[in-house]
């Protein structure tokens, strides 16, 4: 019999439904609402089924997408959730930032001739689903304790899924935390609008009933040592992060009104400056220009029309093509009415005489040949600079490995940036402690974080039974 | 969930805390400190340890209540609990043997010298402390500095305590007698006063160690809020410092990036109750 993929190439891929661009400008109001049930089915019966899975490779933590969707499909939103809380720790969070473009959905055998299914789509209105139903999931089966203990350094999404991964093994796991709330960088660094703190809060409530526990305003390398943590716990999982801004270089760089990334999104996301009872200030300029091109850029340019705006501008120094930001985001800031300015790079930022921000000047660039990333490489158009009235500058380039754990552990093994070096199952150079997230990669993504976490978990699941 | 022991007033507006943090009592030093944050909401603002009780499993906080957050900070009666306090953070004080130290503490500084303080004698050093404030109420700490320096001189602005004047005239007649010129001096206190120690100092050559207390949110080198400038390059007070060459910072960038959210500081006073806005303005002058 002959295969046709006709029907479900001919039927359109679901759209989400979003809040309105000039209603949610002014808002922190989450922009995705969500598939209805009925939408999510009908997208689900679009799924082919494939035997090869190409989707399950594209994903870093390996969700059985086809089983899922294949329980959604049929309607049992019961069984979808099973399978997908079994193979993703925060699933309601990937279903939000995860770049499925290039990942699960970029190997959709649909997307060849038309688009894929909506894998990321379907992937939060089933977590969302479990979030509201929680008496419809089956009850998770209690495991044997190993008597095995574990310390996980930092809660965000790679300790979040490390920790996740190996209580279910029956592991006592430790989180320490060194802000003073959960999440890491869902909670200080992606924006309300983006994703609900409320998830990250169901999501840390979950893994707590799991007998997790989690000691906030712990700083290891400071308050506790890596040493005294290889002492006290049979292994020890580093996901700490990459919180240390890199800085411009440029003349004004500490101009009042000058920000990093990190210190504006915190404020406003981990501290709440965006509420107007906020103990924690922030300042809503009335043009407010970002720096850089990824998905940090954008939370923080379309923070800044949410905090007020008139004018808020990304400044990158490549063409749109060149962006990492996520497609959907770039999308979104331009609904938002977002100005990109693109092929500039900022040269100094300008002060008036009381040392507030008042302009920044700019060189215009044109592409040249591609450099060790592949892409090709901005350089100067001779001549050609501007000026650019602004009172916030935002600079969102990028982070480093931040030294305060790994200065104080000298026998663990750092790349030249100051990475820790681990393999692919996130062994370090010392016996009995893995890494992941962004202090083994720099700055990358949620998934990918988690990806690691749940690797190592399986390799200290591995080591703990040895 | 930190529990406050005891909450005494040393000054006007000026509070003395002790506080039940076993973890961080453990492995403080001299010259490091903790970010707190007093309730579920609220900011969090860097406080140099004063003290520590590794048996007793606490820590001494020094207070100056100047606005929302300290105010409500040093309200918090004794029995309660704050909601965050986590450390040490900073790099300690570098204490080497240099001879004679003058250690100057300007208001509520004086209390972030004197764990710096009390450590220099240990290490070989012979320690003068100079104590200015505007007047005899603003004087803290005379009598603990007094334990281990060879003098305290005070200083006031009005003459009501010790001698009328800066701690910079009290210095200069030290600098000029050659049995009692500094190889070093701690400075620790407003900007303007560490400024003009540093100026004082120069000329000399004689190595002057400031304390720097920019506005700060995590205090481990993610946000880089706190950067200041020392010797042309940008570092971080949180992981860089607090302390730094006197002769290499910046003042003015940080006296100015300081002033950042004054006018948001104006406005969340005037939302205050007259009589608490009232003791704040008085200190503040």
């Amino acid at each position: 019999m002959k295969f046709s993929m006709e029907p479900q190439v001919k039927m359109a891929r679901v759209r989400m439904p979003e809040q309105d661009p000039q209603v949610r400008r002014c808002n922190f109001k989450e922009v995705n609402l969500g598939l209805s049930e009925a939408e999510a089915v009908q997208e689900a019966q679009r799924c082919l089924g494939c035997k090869t899975r190409p989707c399950v490779a594209g994903c870093p933590v390996r969700v059985r997408i086809p089983e899922f969707i294949t329980a959604l499909a049929c309607g049992n939103v019961a069984q979808a959730a099973h399978i997908l809380l079994a193979d993703n720790s925060l699933p309601a969070v990937c279903g939000r930032v995860c770049p499925q473009e290039e990942q699960c959905e970029a190997k959709c055998v649909l997307g060849k001739k038309g688009e894929p299914v909506a894998i990321g789509y379907l992937e939060r209105f089933v977590a969302d689903w479990a979030m509201r139903h929680p008496d419809l999931l089956e009850p998770e089966t209690a495991v044997a304790p190993t008597g095995k203990t574990v310390a996980v350094v930092g809660c965000g999404p790679a300790g979040i899924t490390v920790s996740k991964e190996l209580a279910c093994k029956g592991h006592d796991v430790t989180i320490f935390e060194a802000l003073h709330d959960t999440g890491g960088v869902l909670r200080y660094g992606i924006p309300e609008f983006r994703l609900p703190k409320q998830i990250v809060d169901i999501e840390v409530q979950r893994l707590r009933h799991m007998g997790v526990s989690i000691e906030c305003n712990v700083i290891v390398g400071k308050t506790v040592s890596l040493e005294e943590l290889q002492t006290g716990y049979d292994a020890v999982f580093i996901g700490n992060g990459a919180g240390l801004p890199t800085m411009l270089g440029i003349p004004g760089e500490n101009l009042k009104g000058v920000y990093s990334a990190n210190e504006y999104l915190t404020r406003v996301n981990l501290m709440a400056a965006w509420r107007d009872d906020a103990a924690t200030p922030i300042m809503r300029g009335k043009r407010v220009m970002v720096i850089g091109g990824g998905n940090t850029a954008m939370d923080a340019v379309r923070t800044g029309a949410r905090l007020g705006a008139e004018r808020s501008i990304i400044v990158y120094r490549r063409s749109e093509a060149e962006m990492p930001a996520r497609v959907e985001e770039i999308h979104h800031a331009k609904q938002e009415g977002i100005e990109f300015i693109l092929l500039t790079a900022p040269l100094e930022i300008i002060g008036d005489a009381s040392g507030w921000v008042k302009g920044v000047r700019c060189q215009k660039m044109k592409l040249g040949e591609p450099d060790a990333s592949g892409r090709r490489r901005p350089v100067p158009v001779a001549g050609q600079t501007f000026e650019l009235a602004v009172d916030v500058v935002v600079n969102a380039v990028g982070t480093q490995a931040n030294p305060l754990l790994t200065a104080t552990a000298s026998q663990l093994e750092l790349n030249k940036w100051g990475n820790i070096v681990a393999d692919d199952s996130g062994a370090t150079s010392l016996q009995g402690v893995f890494a992941g997230g962004d202090i083994v990669r720099g700055g990358a993504t949620v998934i990918l974080a988690m990806g690691d976490g749940k690797r190592s978990a399986a390799a200290i699941d591995d080591y703990l039974r040895r | 969930m930190f529990e406050i022991l005891s909450n005494d007033i040393l000054a006007p507006n000026v509070h003395r805390m002790v506080i039940r943090a076993p973890r961080i009592a453990r492995v403080r030093k001299p010259g490091q400190f903790v970010i707190v944050r007093v309730e579920e909401g609220g900011e969090r603002i860097p406080l140099t340890i004063g003290d520590a009780d590794i048996a007793k499993g606490t820590i001494t906080l020094f207070i100056q209540a100047v606005g929302l957050t300290s105010l409500k900070l040093v309200g918090t009666p004794v029995g309660n609990h704050l909601r965050d306090v986590a450390g040490p953070l900073g790099q300690p004080t570098h204490i080497r043997k240099w001879g004679r130290v003058v250690c100057i503490g300007g208001g509520l500084g004086t209390a972030v010298l004197y764990p710096m303080a009390r450590a220099l004698p240990a290490a070989g050093n012979e320690v003068t402390t100079i104590i200015g404030g505007r007047s005899a109420p603003f004087i803290i700490l005379e009598q603990e500095l007094s334990v281990f320096s060879r003098q305290v001189l005070v200083t006031t602005e009005d003459g009501s305590l010790g001698r009328k004047g800066f701690v910079t005239d009290a210095l200069r007649e030290l600098i000029d007698d050659p049995q009692r010129c500094p190889q070093a001096v701690i400075a620790i206190g407003p900007v303007p006063m560490m400024r003009a120690v540093a100026e004082l100092t120069r000329p000399y050559g004689i190595e002057t160690i400031v304390s720097l207390n920019p506005i700060m949110i995590d205090g481990t080198g993610m946000c880089g809020g706190c950067r200041v400038v020392v010797g042309g390059e940008t570092r971080f007070a949180c992981v860089d410092g607090p302390e730094f060459d006197g002769h290499l910072v910046d003042f003015d960038l940080l006296s100015n990036r300081l002033a950042m959210y004054r006018e948001d500081e104006c406005r969340m006073l005037e939302q205050l109750p007259d009589e608490l806005r009232a003791r704040i303005v008085q200190v503040k002058r």
